[in-house]
């Protein structure tokens, strides 16, 4: 059997555990319920610890010099006024700290070459230069005033369809191995099934040049580190708030040059990240080096300007040239045909790893059957991609729904119909589209049906015909998206013919210790960014081993004391993470229930744990709790049977649950993103057509992330990814001007959304079709709002627009591009 | 050695009750001169130029900007931050309404979204939607999209004007003042 065709219960198999809809569910006595988030009190209290408030003795400020130029050769640096000033510590350039720290990781290959602080040359306004330790941030920042820096401009390139033509010195790693002295990193296609058939014998082809704005995650909190390093035992302490610290953090080691036990990264809390702190490797790079230069421990926070400048996490930037559905008359899909050219910036850290997981959902919730997906990377003088909640795949969803609202337009269809009419059924699954990946299962009539109730579609469609009379212009957007969930590394590489790393592991680890008065201890693995990480530990360890939450206590490892765990993102940590509480806990119970049998003098069959203890079934009086079992198993070894021993602690490293290699010649990439979410979003919109603001009049989301955990968190990951989705949709983007200049690098440039410019409520409905792979039958639900808003929002508006002949083809939709479009049809 | 920095000058603060003597530069921030030199780490910068109301404190009972406030501009006045509201076992009213209607996520946001509120119910116990989005408009959240903000300060004022029949349990009001 390939492994590609492995069914439900193949799966268990390997597991060892019958698939989740076999076992309890519907069963569940806390996962499901809302119990209060357990981050919330010191949170709420001032009593959080984030990354800036780590303070160590001694300890030194950092700021950075940053280029000022978008492309420029570094002729030279002259720090030495800077280094008279008092409570100067260090000034540190590029060259010197290349000196022992060498080039980020990538997982470019060829590798993009990129330092903590740029050498020779700088490629993006905002590049780090020069970096200064001294004894306050005051003094710091004082110094980099007083550093002079000589450069040599080079011709910048920040269009990406020019990019393509560059040459000469326009090229941004000219010495690139194997670099064809071109700005393009990378060109690939992949096609699967027939889509030039298709195309060729279908009834209706629409198309759209497609526009996707680069916009970015922009937590309230920065990236920063605290570093410190021990010159007696050659070892580092990295602060920070990146998440995959356990994943990857073990690269920064070999950045500094050092063994990878001498260094220990320990978690702070996160003020958000929406992807944005996936790595943030440059910034506890930094701080290190700083850090062994300086000889004290060294902070460096980033300010905003800092991180929108440089932090490396500015979500996609693509063009569509085009992107092509072809249909049958009836309205059957047949075949997608997308050519996306994506402007990466000036380095290449994910590769086109966004591009994989577009894959993983490339055809939507729809029987499409061919595809042809070609992918052009460029660089150019911006500041690198990152991840951005849905890691490009909510373009996907975008392309894919304008271009299902561009047929029905055409063929003069129902905009829901024609989905309805294209929906992979409940029994087909689970369903292989053609990149390769599978969907696990999904009932996607019924969260359309379960939307346009709740939504009450037809009242407002009869409201806006009567709007439309009165001359007001109301628009209704209805979408029917993805949200793949819990990613398998593969998608990192498998674009490329020849990757370097083609890494495939993506596991999360949990441990749980029961001490000597019953008391839980749950350790995590990968850190707190916003989610509620210790909410969900709480409630399937309550679930597990029947206890109080109350005596549940979880906390985050080090990388010292770490197990792999690769974090949140790509909403794979709560399914994750239960999973591997689940190990944990099995093991638990398993010793627990051998002590309770010998202290009851029972068999083990007639036990069951219940309510804090274990009881005999039928005997309700001879029970023993979990206290007394942890004093036994922790203090009386010699009152225990034979070979049991002391302790009551388990680890567990919990595997993806299905994933498969891509096939070497690419034919097919594989399982890599196989637990699938879904969501329909109905906004109602009313567009004031004389000054092209955008207000909500209602908002309707239903999601189906398999079983939920916490509805309550939940919901605020919808409401929250939604708002995103919004900005995305109407105000954000970096805004880069053709020298490379950003003026959008505040927040009084860049319009975040705030509360006058979202819905003030939502109504969010869940459908659950559990998966049938995860423990419990959990999916992801964390980048969901964001991922269904952005084409829910531009269909509303192209709605609301119909008496104008007008195709909403580009995000964001500002007022001013509103007034545009409507002065351009009235032309 | 060459010093860019100003004589200090002597100010007095009261943070949260207490009296804090201390010399600093005219140049030193509010919110550093709170977060640093007084240690109290719970107001947090989010820009530090104006923009998201992160770093909100009471000033003499109204909102300001730590971020863009001089700390010599708060010579002789009275600070409230949000380690002057609850504690973990003994929260304010605001802070429990947050906490049980989901208002917040990551937290970074949260002291002066809280901080905001209690200005607003000071001057307005009963608010509308409209005013709430008024008062809290120029704080930015970025993990919540704003809804169950609203609703946690609606309820905020509903537990503040009826203790006693908001959410029927045993409440405290320690921490008010
Ligand atoms: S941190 Fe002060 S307003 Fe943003
Ligand atoms: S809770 Fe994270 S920014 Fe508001």
């Amino acid at each position: 059997m390939s492994k590609s065709d492995r069914t439900p219960d193949d799966i268990a198999e390997k597991r060892n555990k019958p698939p989740a809809e076999e076992t309890e569910d519907g069963e569940f006595e806390v996962i499901g319920k809302n119990i209060d988030r357990v981050e919330n009190p010191r949170l709420l209290t001032g009593r959080g610890e984030y990354i800036d408030d780590v303070q160590l003795a001694n300890m030194g400020h950092a700021a950075v010099l940053r280029s000022p130029h978008a492309h420029a050769r570094i002729v030279d640096i002259d720090t030495s006024e800077a280094e008279q000033l008092d409570g100067v510590d260090l000034v540190l350039t590029g060259e010197e700290a290349a000196e022992k720290t060498g080039p980020l990781p990538t997982f470019s290959s060829p590798p993009v070459e990129q330092y903590c602080i740029a050498k020779d040359r700088v490629r993006h306004v905002g590049e780090a230069v020069v970096a200064v330790v001294a004894d306050d941030r005051y003094v710091a920042e004082d110094a980099l005033e007083r550093i002079d820096v000589e450069y040599e401009q080079l011709p910048a390139v920040t269009d990406a369809r020019e990019a393509l033509e560059s040459e000469g010195e326009e090229v941004l790693h000219p010495d690139r191995e194997d670099g064809h002295d071109s700005n393009v990193y990378l060109q690939n296609t992949f096609t699967a099934g027939d889509p030039d058939d298709e195309f060729a014998d279908a009834d209706v082809v629409v198309s759209r040049e497609l526009r996707w704005p680069r916009s970015g995650g922009q937590p309230m909190e920065t990236v920063g580190a605290v570093a410190e390093y021990d010159e007696g035992t050659g070892k580092f302490t990295i602060h920070a708030n990146t998440s995959m610290y356990n994943y990857m953090g073990w690269l920064i080691a070999t950045t500094l040059g050092v063994s990878t036990n001498k260094i220990n990264i320990v978690p702070k809390i996160a003020g958000g990240s929406f992807g944005s702190k996936l790595f943030a490797h440059k910034v506890s790079t930094l701080a290190a080096t700083l850090a062994r230069e300086a000889g004290r421990p060294v902070k460096f926070i980033e300010d905003r300007v800092d991180n929108i400048t440089s932090c490396d996490n500015h979500g996609s930037d693509r063009y569509y040239r085009p992107a092509e559905l072809a249909l049958d008359e009836d309205g059957t899909m047949r075949a997608l045909r997308i050519d996306v050219l994506d402007d990466y910036g000036a380095y290449f850290q994910f590769e086109v790893g966004h591009h994989g997981n577009a894959m993983a959902q490339v055809t939507g919730p729809y029987t499409i059957e061919s595809i042809d997906y070609s992918v052009t990377a460029v660089a150019t003088n911006k500041s690198q991609q990152g991840a951005y909640r849905g890691f490009g795949s909510e373009v996907q969803n975008f392309v894919l729904e304008r271009l299902i609202d561009a047929a029905a337009d055409e063929l003069e269809m129902d905009p829901v119909e024609l989905r309805r009419e294209n929906f992979i059924q409940p029994e087909e699954f689970p369903y292989k589209i053609p990149s390769g990946n599978m969907y696990d299962s999904g009932d996607y009539e019924a969260v359309l049906e379960e939307t346009l109730e709740l939504a009450n579609y037809e009242e407002w469609r009869e409201k806006q015909a009567d709007a439309r009379e009165d001359g007001r212009h109301i628009g209704i957007g209805v979408v029917t998206c993805q949200e793949r969930s819990v990613f398998s590394s593969t998608e990192f590489w498998f674009w490329n013919d020849d990757p370097d790393f083609p890494i495939t592991s993506s596991p999360e680890s949990a441990s749980v210790k029961i001490d000597e008065t019953g008391q839980a201890i749950v350790t995590l693995h990968s850190p707190f960014w916003g989610n509620s990480p210790e909410t969900v530990a709480t409630q399937i360890v309550a679930e597990e081993l029947a206890m109080d939450p109350e005596n549940i206590e979880v906390n985050y490892a080090d990388t010292d004391s770490g197990l792999k765990g690769t974090g949140p993102g790509g909403s794979r940590y709560t399914v994750m993470v239960s999973g591997a509480l689940e190990g944990a806990t099995s093991q638990i119970q398993e010793k627990m229930f051998t002590i309770a049998a010998d202290m009851l003098e029972a068999a083990q069959e007639d036990l069951e744990l219940e309510e804090g203890e274990i009881r005999v079934r039928g005997a309700p009086d001879k029970s023993v709790g979990i206290p007394e079992i942890a004093m036994q198993a922790h203090a009386f070894e010699l009152d225990m049977p034979d070979g049991v021993g002391s302790g009551l602690a388990a680890d567990h490293t919990y595997d993806h649950p299905y994933t498969t290699m891509p096939d070497e010649d690419r034919e097919d990439m594989g399982v890599f993103y196989p637990i699938m979410g879904h969501m329909c979003h109905i906004p109602v919109i009313e567009v004031d057509v004389e000054t092209g603001k955008i207000e909500f009049l209602d908002y309707t989301a239903v999601h189906d992330c398999g079983t939920v955990v916490n509805p309550e968190t939940l919901k605020g990951h919808i409401t929250g990814g939604t708002a995103q989705g919004i900005g995305t949709a109407l105000y954000e983007e970096y805004q880069y001007q053709p020298d490379g200049q950003l003026p959008t690098d505040n927040y009084h440039d860049y319009p975040l959304p705030t509360f006058h410019d979202v819905p003030d409520d939502y109504t969010i409905g869940h459908v659950e079709t559990p998966s049938p792979w995860t423990e419990y039958g959990i999916k992801g639900g964390g980048e969901g709002g964001r991922m269904g808003a952005p084409p829910a929002i531009a269909a509303a508006i192209e709605d609301a627009l119909e008496p104008y002949d007008v195709s909403i083809d580009e995000l964001p939709v500002t007022p001013k591009r509103v007034r545009e479009l409507i002065r351009t049809d009235e032309e | 050695m060459t010093s860019d920095t100003i004589e200090p000058e002597s100010i007095t603060i009261t943070i949260n009750g207490e009296e804090y003597e201390r010399e600093v530069e005219p140049r030193r921030l509010l919110s550093d001169f709170i977060r640093e030199d007084v240690g109290l780490t719970g107001t947090h910068v989010g820009c530090e130029h104006g923009a998201c109301g992160t770093c909100n404190v009471l000033m003499d009972g109204q909102t300001v900007r730590s971020c863009l406030t001089f700390a010599v501009q708060a010579d002789g006045a009275e600070i409230e931050t949000v380690e002057s509201l609850g504690t973990v076992d003994d929260m304010h009213p605001i802070q429990e309404a947050f906490h049980e209607n989901h208002g917040l996520q990551c937290g970074f946001c949260t002291p002066g979204m809280l901080l905001s509120t209690k200005e607003l119910l000071e001057e307005n116990p009963d608010p509308d939607r409209e005013a709430i989005k008024e008062a809290l408009g120029a704080n930015v959240c970025r993990c919540t999209g704003y809804a169950p903000i609203i609703e946690s300060v609606e309820a905020a004022a509903e537990r503040i004007q009826a203790p006693a029949e908001a959410e029927g349990e045993e409440l405290s009001t320690a921490g008010d003042d």
